[in-house]
């Protein structure tokens, strides 16, 4: 199940199922998968080694409209599943498509544990921070305070920071980026598909129905040069509609500021230290003020993959003989007795 | 260690139970005993039974652990109801078992436990040795610990460490007793403590020190010998079901071709398969230790999704948790194969009793119409072929299986005649490469007409591009499907492809032909049932006896096995289960007969009470 040796010539097209897409008008996720869509031929990996997993929700319905392999399992087990994959299939490109439900609620536990195993996955969690499929109710990135069907007088559980939550869990790799972003979007994908283990990405994704408008602050013309902070490697950290402001790390202080002017931070996500890509997750709370977009942290670990797979060959490298034969040995081994 | 000019005698089969403190070593010491009993050729049967407490106080009646073992010059069917032989290494171990030992029972007492403080742990006012509460057995007092220390003295041992061999010095006293070869003790012994060559001497010189015991004190005036039993010719192994479940597996990988991919979350008591299978990757084995229950077998069917021989392994409490995965498995039509090692429940239960408990669970234990396959293997050597027989049913059918192991046979052991790999049953599979409809497309939900299993089409494969999942599937295609008569016909299909799967008929064992009686068992209860029919038998009563291996679906002749006896008896280790699907599915009045003590039948139970129906109807 080798590459081709003649490079692919795939496009958008190629990647799309004959399945009518089926999300409301106007929700974020059209974008999100156009955007993957024609991102895909840039991969050069033929669509059948392709796989898409996903969990519950609107944004599971991911798979069913790419025409590569996929499976919508169910309810936040989406990581368990692909890492099954993914460790017993290493030719295979395994994306994992999720929202902030399905990942941070009922799947809290496999996605900590896929990251802190570093599982060759491309992690996509779609955060609009609503339960959508269910109609309206909080989720764990809701603010607090939010009246939801289901919280009549405001939510009263404080919400995650998804960025700050996988750092604490070991990613290698995090990013966040924006439905409405295609460009930027694309750019994180990239990077993510070029990483060795688990990249995850989070995507600010617009639910027009239930929570619609939730990240116009870093998305409108008129106010995201204010809110947006565009992280790029080996660049300093500025924003401002005239880059007036500044990322800083003021003495004696353990987290990053953003200030008006001073000597702004040269962006290095490949340092090794997680404090510094936590530092920098926790500029942006609920209210987006200052949000950080593109990649927080990009280091190298061995994948659990890699690890699991050395540990096969190994074992295989020092055994010899037939299968047949070393089960026969196998079941002769111990302490054994003839009866003639 | 010469042979002693004491008196021999002849024994037809012998129960010996070892009994101590948690850290006394009962298990490795029953362990070694029956491996010098398999060397000899007797027939063996082991149960061990030991508290969930890694070290629960010393001392205490909740701490006793204790390993039986029944051998004879025949074949037996179980582990003995009571011993002949008890080895109490202190005084609870005496308390905990004394009430199942026989009148005239041997009673070797480790004396050198026998403190007021030991006592006073248990509640002993006076010492049972003293105060004639033992004159109906044959006691023979040792000071195990004492002379256990005494033998190792001059050879630098810390006391502590020399102390932890007496549990060396009885098994070299039973040895003696029992005349049995010793040689694999002994290079036991060196392997376990290789890195510790001391210990390798003061075990050794303890094992000694008790054989030497026994051929020199004037306490013990026979020694026995039990013959070699008549048994099929070729070469055996002892072997617990547990293990036996995991070569099962590896065996089940070799001869299907396809790499295993074990998810566990550890578990009493279905650890020791992850820990077995753990030691095999050269047989391209991976074994992940997830997170929890429900990745582990996530995980195990993401595997299986990409062509993999995809197994969980648990008990209970984790069958509970992987329910919503198993259903996904079955709307998936995936193989997949889950071991419930069942313990005794609700909740934690009894994490080290056995129980039959969750026939119910895996039968029906999931949300909606969920069918699948359910086996299980009848003693602990048989778990080998249980394992196979799922990964057939599995792979042949792509559906999930649950294997209902139990604590009983998980952890009892038995000679196991080792079978020819070329023998072994062939599991290869084809996976699905070309498109299947005429037009060239590919129907992921097309089924082959004979197995009623659809294509594995793994990822990888050009032009087979395709999604699934747990939404409700139209019949060929797989595309999402909300309509009414599609999933009507979907639910009949998946209840019809399971009852369609094809397993052998039950046979029923009656050598009178006349028996107006059937016993009807499944799973481990097999030996306590086969031994009380055959007590039965040889009292002149006749009896039939069934048992199942394949509770879902059911052998297409039980029916009719059913319907031919005047009366249908059923003992389970639960309330009933399996008497519940006989009656409500053949309107046959079987009489249940429960047990749930979170320990196994005794023959003696199931033939009292065989007895009674047989004369009393």
């Amino acid at each position: 199940m080798a590459s081709p040796a003649i490079p692919l010539k795939l496009t958008m097209k190629d990647f799309k199922s004959d399945q009518e897409v089926r999300w409301c008008p106007g929700c974020g996720d059209y974008a999100i998968l156009a955007a993957v869509q024609s991102f895909m031929p840039e991969l050069g990996i033929p669509r059948e080694n392709i796989v898409f997993v996903s969990g519950i929700g609107c944004s599971s319905r991911f798979p069913y409209y790419m025409n590569t392999y996929g499976m919508h399992s169910i309810h936040g087990r989406a990581p368990a599943i692909a890492t099954g994959l993914s460790a017993s299939r290493p030719d295979l490109s395994v994306w994992v498509v999720t929202g902030d439900g399905d990942a941070l609620s009922i799947g809290g536990n496999h996605l900590i544990h896929a990251l802190r195993r570093n599982v060759n996955l491309k992690i996509l969690l779609f955060n609009n921070r609503i339960y959508g499929l269910t109609k309206g109710q909080y989720s764990p990135t809701s603010e607090l305070g939010k009246i939801t069907k289901s919280t009549p007088a405001g939510s009263a559980d404080s919400p995650f920071n998804p960025l700050s939550l996988a750092l604490g869990a070991e990613a290698t790799f995090v990013a966040r980026t924006i439905d409405s972003d295609r460009k930027h979007l694309q750019s994180v994908l990239r990077a993510a598909a070029e990483h060795e283990g688990s990249a995850f990405v989070e995507i600010y994704q617009n639910c027009n129905i239930f929570n619609d408008g939730a990240f116009d602050l870093i998305k409108d013309a008129d106010s995201r040069d204010e809110h947006l902070i565009r992280l790029e490697q080996g660049q300093p950290i500025t924003f401002g509609r005239d880059n007036e402001f500044s990322v800083v790390h003021p003495e004696g202080s353990f987290g990053l500021q953003v200030q008006p002017g001073g000597t702004p931070l040269v962006h290095d996500a490949t340092v090794e230290d997680p404090a510094y890509a936590f530092a920098l997750s926790r500029l942006s709370g609920s209210d987006l003020n200052t949000t950080p977009i593109g990649v927080f942290r990009n280091v190298q670990r061995p994948s659990y993959d890699e690890i699991v797979r050395k540990q096969l060959l190994d074992a295989q490298a020092q055994s010899t003989g037939a299968p047949e034969e070393m089960l026969n040995d196998l079941l002769n081994s111990g302490d054994t007795w003839t009866i003639l | 260690m010469a042979a002693p000019a004491k008196r021999v005698e002849q024994l037809d089969r012998v129960v010996i139970r070892f009994a101590g403190d948690s850290g006394d070593g009962m298990q490795l010491t029953g362990d070694r005993f029956t491996s010098e009993t398999a060397q000899l050729g007797n027939d063996i049967s082991t149960l061990p039974n030991f508290p969930a407490e890694i070290r629960a106080p010393a001392g205490t009646l909740p701490g006793v652990s204790s390993f039986q073992v029944h051998f004879a010059d025949y074949d037996i069917l179980t582990p003995g109801d009571s011993p002949n032989v008890l080895v109490a290494m202190n005084p609870a171990a005496l308390k905990a078992n004394l009430s199942e030992l026989p009148a005239g029972a041997d009673l070797i007492v480790n004396t050198d436990e026998f403190t007021k403080r030991n006592l006073a742990k248990v509640g002993y006012a006076s010492s049972p040795l003293d105060d004639g509460s033992l004159s109906g057995y044959s006691v023979h007092p040792v000071a195990l610990t004492s002379m256990t220390v005494g033998a190792l003295a001059g050879l630098g041992i810390a006391k502590k460490d020399a102390e932890r061999a007496k549990n060396m010095f009885a098994l070299g006293l039973l040895s003696w007793m029992y005349s049995r070869p010793f040689e694999s003790t002994l290079r036991f012994l060196e392997r376990k403590f290789a890195k510790r060559p001391e210990l390798v001497e003061a075990n050794k010189t303890a094992f000694r020190a008790g054989w030497n015991y026994g051929e020199t004190t004037e306490l013990f005036s026979v020694r026995y010998e039990i013959k070699p039993a008549k048994m099929q010719p070729g070469t055996y192994r002892n072997i617990t079901g547990n293990q036996a479940l995991a070569l099962g597996l590896v065996a089940a990988t070799v001869r299907s071709k396809l790499p295993l991919f074990l998810g566990a979350y550890p578990i009493t008591p279905a650890s020791d398969i992850l820990h077995e299978l753990s030691k095999h990757k050269r047989f391209g084995i991976t074994t992940m230790q997830a997170e929890d229950e429900i990745a582990a077998i996530g995980a195990a069917l993401g595997a299986a999704y990409g062509g993999a021989l995809g197994v969980t392994t648990t008990s209970g409490p984790g069958v509970a948790l992987k329910g919503e995965t198993i259903s996904l498995a079955i709307a998936l039509e995936l193989p997949l194969v889950i071991v419930d090692v069942q313990r005794a429940g609700p909740s934690t239960g009894m994490p080290t009793k056995t129980e039959q408990a969750d026939l119910n669970m895996a039968l029906y234990g999931r949300h909606g119409e969920a069918p699948l396959a359910v086996i299980a293997p009848k003693s602990p050597s048989d778990c080998f072929h249980a394992a196979l027989e799922a990964a057939r049913i599995a792979l042949t059918y792509r559906t999930p299986v649950i294997l209902l192991s139990d604590n009983y046979v998980a952890n009892g052991s038995e000679p196991w005649l080792l079978p020819s790999v070329d023998e072994l049953p062939d599991l290869s599979v084809s996976f699905t490469t070309e498109p299947n409809a005429p037009d060239g497309k590919f129907l992921p939900y097309l089924r082959d007409p004979a197995t009623m299993a659809r294509p594995w089409a793994v990822p990888g494969t050009p032009g087979l591009e395709h999604r699934i999942g747990g939404l409700e599937k139209a019949d060929k295609t797989g595309d999402i499907s909300y309509d009414p008569a599609n999933h009507e016909f979907m639910v009949r299909t998946r209840a019809a492809r399971i009852e369609a799967i094809q397993v052998p008929d039950v046979d029923v064992e009656d050598p009178s032909e006349a028996a107006r009686v059937l016993v009807l068992g499944w799973g481990s209860t097999y030996g306590p049932i086969g031994a009380a029919c055959r007590a039965l038998r040889q009292r002149g009563l006749t009896i039939a006896q069934a048992h199942l291996r394949h509770m879902s679906p059911l052998p297409d002749n039980l029916g009719e096995v059913l319907k031919s006896y005047e009366k249908v008896v059923i003992p389970e280790m639960n309330l009933g289960q399996l008497a519940h699907v006989i009656r409500a599915r053949y309107l046959v009045d079987a009489v249940p007969f429960n047990q749930v003590s979170g320990l196994p039948f005794t023959a003696a139970t199931l033939e009292n009470m065989l007895e009674d129906v047989v004369k009393n109807g």
